[in-house]
C-alpha cells in the first residue's frame, strides 16, 4: 500500500514563498507526473516529499500515517536524482547495496536483491564497475537499481531523462513505463517535459508558480484545460489564443466575433458568460484547417512553415496581428507571405474568460 | 604513403616542441645540477672557512664525520617525529574542521578567514610569538592560564622541547590543509549526501563513505607538500631552541646548518646536505608508494 496525501503543504525559502498551499492525493499504483515551467517548485515538492526540505506548514501522509517531520531514511520512499547522485567511489554492486548494508540486511539477501535489480536492468555484467566508467544510461540504471532494491513505497524520480540525449531519452521512457507497469509501484516523476508528462503520467499535476493549476488524466488535461495555462502549456506547438468579444449566449452554445471581426458560433454550453465581455478562445493546432481563401471562416498571413516529415506546422497571423499556428499534413506546402482562408474546428475551441479560466467545455455534438 | 607523411609531420612537430622547450630545460637542469655538483665535490675535499687554503680530497670522511657525528642519529629520529607528527596533526585536524567550517552558519566567511590567517605569518614571526607571548613560562598566556587554575606554569622549551616546536609548526600548517581540503569540499557533490540521507546514512556514514573518499586526493596533496617543507624545517627551531637542549630538537637541516657555521666546516656540511637530499628522496619514493598510490587508487 502506498497512498499519499499533501494537504495545505507551504514552503518558503525567506521571504519568497515556492510551494503556495499544495493539496494533493496520490494513489496506491498510479505513476503521477508533476509538470511545469522551470522554477515552479516541482522540485522542492518531490524534495518535501521526500524530507529532504522542511516545510513551513502544512502535512503530508503516507498510508495514513503522518511523515511530515519524519527523517527522510524512515519515509520508506526512494529517489532517482536529475544528477543520478551515483556514489563515486564504490562500484555498481555497492551502489546499489549501500542502503541494505546499512540497514544491515544480511549478506546473502543483499546478494539476491542486487542481483534481481541489476537483472531488470541490464546490469549484471556491469556490476564491478565504478560509475565513472559508465555511460550515462548506464548510470540512470544503476540510479534506478539503487532505488528497486529497497523496494520503497514510493519511487521519487526528479528529471531522471534530462540529462540523456533524445534517442536514449525515448528508449528510457520506454524502460521507465515498463518498470512501473513490471513493480506496479507507485511513481511520483518530475519534469518540464509535456511529453514525457503525456506518455508515462496516470495522472498528471500541472504545477505553476507554487501552485497546482490541474490535476488530471493526461487526455483529460489535454482536452479539458481547466484554464489558460494548462492550455498552453501542454500540447506541442502551442495552442493558440485569439481575444474575443461575446455577442450572444444561447442554451448550447457561444456567439462571439474576433478582433479581425470574424464571427463563430461555439458549442460551448455556460451560464457564466455575458453579452460584449472579452473573452480569450484557444485552438489547437490540429482543429484548424487549411482551404481556399474565399471559404472557411477567416484568412491569414504565412510567415513560416516547419516541415516536420510526418506533419507542416504553419505559423501564421490573422488581420488583426494575432498568431495562429496550423497543423497540417505533410503535403501542404505554404510561402511566406501567402493568403489563405483557414476553417476552425468550433467543436474543439476552448474559451476563457478574462481570468483565463475555461468558461465551459463543448457539449458533445456528435451524440 | 599517407601514413608515411602523417608520420613524418609528427615527428617533425616532435622535433620541434623539443627544441621549443630546450631553453626552459636546460635552465632547470643548470638549476639543479650545478648546486648539486658543487654540493657533492665540497663533500669530498675539506673545506674548512677557518683553514680556507688546504683542500685536500678525503674522499668519504666527511660523510663519516657526519654519520658519525653524535648529532646524526637524533638529526635522523627528530626529523622522522616531526615530520610525522605534523602530517598527523594537520590532516587530522584539517581534515576534521573543514568539515566542520562546511556546514553552513552564520559568520562562516569571518570564521575561515581566521583559519587560514596563521598561514600568511612568516615562519620565523610565528615561532617568535609563540616563544615570548604565549610559550613563555613567565608572561607567556599559558603560563597565566597554568596559573590561573593554580598550577605550575610550564617551562614549554625546556621540559617538551619536540613538542613545542610541532605544536607551532602545526599551527603554522594546519591552515594550509584547512584551506585545501576546505576547497575540495566545495566540490563535494550535494546530491549524493541527500541521496545517501535517503540510504539510511547518518552524518559518521556520510563523512566516512562520501566525504573521506572524495577528500583522499586533496589529502595526499597536503602530505606531499607537507613532508616536502617540514623535511627541511629551520626556522622554527633557529628561534626558539637553537637545536636544544642537547640534541632535543636538532633535525637534519638544522644539524647541517650547526656544521657549516658554528664549525666553519663546508665539507662536512655538504656531506650532510648529500644525506639529507639521500634521506629526502627515500621518504618521498615511500610516500608516493605508500599514499600516493593506495589513496589515488581509490577514486
Ligand atoms: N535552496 C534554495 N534556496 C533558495 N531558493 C531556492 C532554493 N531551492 C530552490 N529555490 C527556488 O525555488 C524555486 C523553485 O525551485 P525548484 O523547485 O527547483 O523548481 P523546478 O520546478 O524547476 O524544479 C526557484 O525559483 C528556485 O530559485
Ligand atoms: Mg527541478
Amino acid at each position: 500500500m502506498a497512498n499519499l496525501k499533501i494537504t495545505q503543504l507551504r514552503k518558503a525559502y525567506g521571504d519568497v514563498e515556492i510551494l503556495k498551499g499544495i493539496d494533493l492525493d496520490i494513489n496506491d499504483h498510479e505513476f503521477v507526473v508533476f509538470v511545469g515551467p522551470s522554477g515552479c517548485g516541482k522540485s522542492t515538492l518531490l524534495r518535501t516529499i521526500a524530507g529532504l526540505e522542511d516545510v513551513n506548514s502544512g502535512h503530508i501522509y503516507l498510508d495514513e500515517h503522518e511523515i511530515t517531520e519524519l527523517a527522510p531514511a524512515k519515509r520508506d520512499l526512494a529517489m532517482v536524482f536529475q544528477s543520478y547522485a551515483l556514489y563515486p567511489h564504490m562500484t555498481v554492486r555497492k551502489n546499489m547495496s549501500f542502503a541494505l548494508d546499512l540497514a544491515g540486511v544480511d549478506k546473502h539477501s543483499i546478494d539476491e536483491k542486487v542481483k534481481a535489480a541489476a537483472d531488470i536492468l541490464e546490469l549484471t555484467l556491469l556490476l564491478d564497475r565504478k560509475p565513472k566508467d559508465l555511460s550515462g544510461g548506464q548510470r540512470q540504471r544503476v540510479a534506478i537499481g539503487r532505488s528497486i532494491v529497497r523496494n520503497p513505497k514510493i519511487f521519487l524520480f526528479d528529471e531522471p531523462l534530462s540529462n540523456l540525449d533524445a534517442a536514449l531519452r525515448v528508449q528510457m521512457r520506454l524502460e521507465l513505463a515498463r518498470l512501473h507497469r513490471d513493480l506496479r509501484a507507485t511513481m511520483i516523476y518530475v519534469t518540464h517535459d509535456q511529453v514525457e508528462a503525456m506518455t508515462l503520467a496516470d495522472k498528471v499535476v500541472v504545477l505553476n508558480q507554487g501552485q497546482i493549476e490541474q490535476v488530471g488524466a493526461p487526455i483529460e488535461l489535454y482536452e479539458r484545460p481547466k484554464n489558460m495555462f494548462v492550455a498552453g502549456f501542454l500540447g506541442m506547438p502551442r495552442m493558440s489564443f485569439l481575444d474575443a468579444k461575446v455577442k450572444d449566449v444561447h442554451s448550447q452554445s457561444v456567439d462571439i466575433e474576433l478582433n479581425n471581426g470574424t464571427s463563430l458560433s461555439l458549442p460551448i454550453a455556460t451560464q457564466n458568460l455575458k453579452s460584449q465581455s472579452h473573452v480569450t478562445l484557444g485552438i489547437r493546432p490540429e482543429h484548424i484547417n487549411l482551404c481556399e481563401k474565399e471559404s472557411g471562416d477567416m484568412q491569414v498571413t504565412f510567415d513560416v512553415a516547419e516541415h516536420l516529415g510526418s506533419d507542416t506546422y504553419c505559423y501564421a497571423k490573422t488581420h488583426s496581428g494575432e498568431s495562429l499556428t496550423i497543423r497540417e499534413n505533410s503535403e501542404t506546402n505554404v510561402s511566406a507571405g501567402e493568403s489563405l482562408g483557414v476553417r476552425i474546428n468550433t467543436a474543439k475551441c476552448h474559451l476563457f474568460d478574462q481570468q483565463g479560466n475555461a468558461v465551459g467545455y463543448a457539449v458533445d455534438t456528435e451524440q | 604513403m599517407s601514413s608515411h607523411v602523417s608520420n613524418h609531420a609528427k615527428n617533425s612537430t616532435h622535433w620541434m616542441s623539443r627544441l621549443l622547450v630546450m631553453p626552459s630545460v636546460s635552465m632547470l637542469l643548470l638549476w639543479m645540477i650545478i648546486p648539486l655538483a658543487m654540493t657533492l665535490y665540497f663533500s669530498t675535499i675539506q673545506y674548512n672557512l677557518l683553514y680556507p687554503e688546504d683542500n685536500a680530497f678525503v674522499g668519504f670522511e666527511n660523510y663519516s664525520y657526519f654519520i658519525e657525528d653524535p648529532g646524526f642519529w637524533p638529526g635522523i629520529s627528530n626529523t622522522l617525529i616531526l615530520v610525522g607528527s605534523v602530517l598527523l596533526i594537520t590532516v587530522v585536524l584539517g581534515t576534521l574542521i573543514s568539515v566542520l567550517v562546511n556546514t553552513p552558519f552564520w559568520g562562516q566567511g569571518i570564521v575561515r578567514i581566521l583559519l587560514i590567517s596563521p598561514f600568511f605569518i612568516m615562519p620565523t614571526v610565528n615561532a617568535l610569538v609563540w616563544k615570548n607571548l604565549l610559550l613563555h613560562p613567565v608572561s607567556g598566556v599559558f603560563a597565566h592560564v597554568w596559573r590561573f587554575f593554580g598550577a605550575e606554569p610550564v617551562d614549554w622549551f625546556a621540559q617538551y622541547p619536540l613538542f613545542s616546536i610541532i605544536m607551532i609548526v602545526s599551527w603554522q600548517w594546519l591552515p594550509f590543509a584547512i584551506l585545501l581540503l576546505m576547497t575540495a569540499l566545495q566540490s563535494l557533490d550535494q546530491e549524493q549526501q541527500e541521496a545517501a540521507r535517503l540510504d539510511g546514512a547518518g552524518i559518521w556514514s556520510i563523512f566516512y563513505h562520501l566525504t573521506l573518499p572524495h577528500l583522499a586526493r586533496p589529502i595526499t596533496v597536503v602530505i606531499m607538500i607537507e613532508t616536502i617543507f617540514l623535511l627541511s624545517l629551520f626556522a622554527e627551531i633557529f628561534t626558539t631552541t637553537g637545536g636544544g637542549p642537547g640534541y632535543e630538537t636538532t633535525n637534519l637541516a638544522y644539524l647541517i646548518y650547526d656544521q657549516a657555521l658554528l664549525q666553519y666546516d663546508v665539507g662536512m656540511a655538504s656531506a650532510g646536505g648529500v644525506v639529507a637530499v639521500v634521506l629526502a628522496n627515500i621518504a618521498a619514493f615511500f610516500l608516493i608508494r605508500a599514499v600516493g598510490k593506495s589513496l589515488t587508487d581509490h577514486k
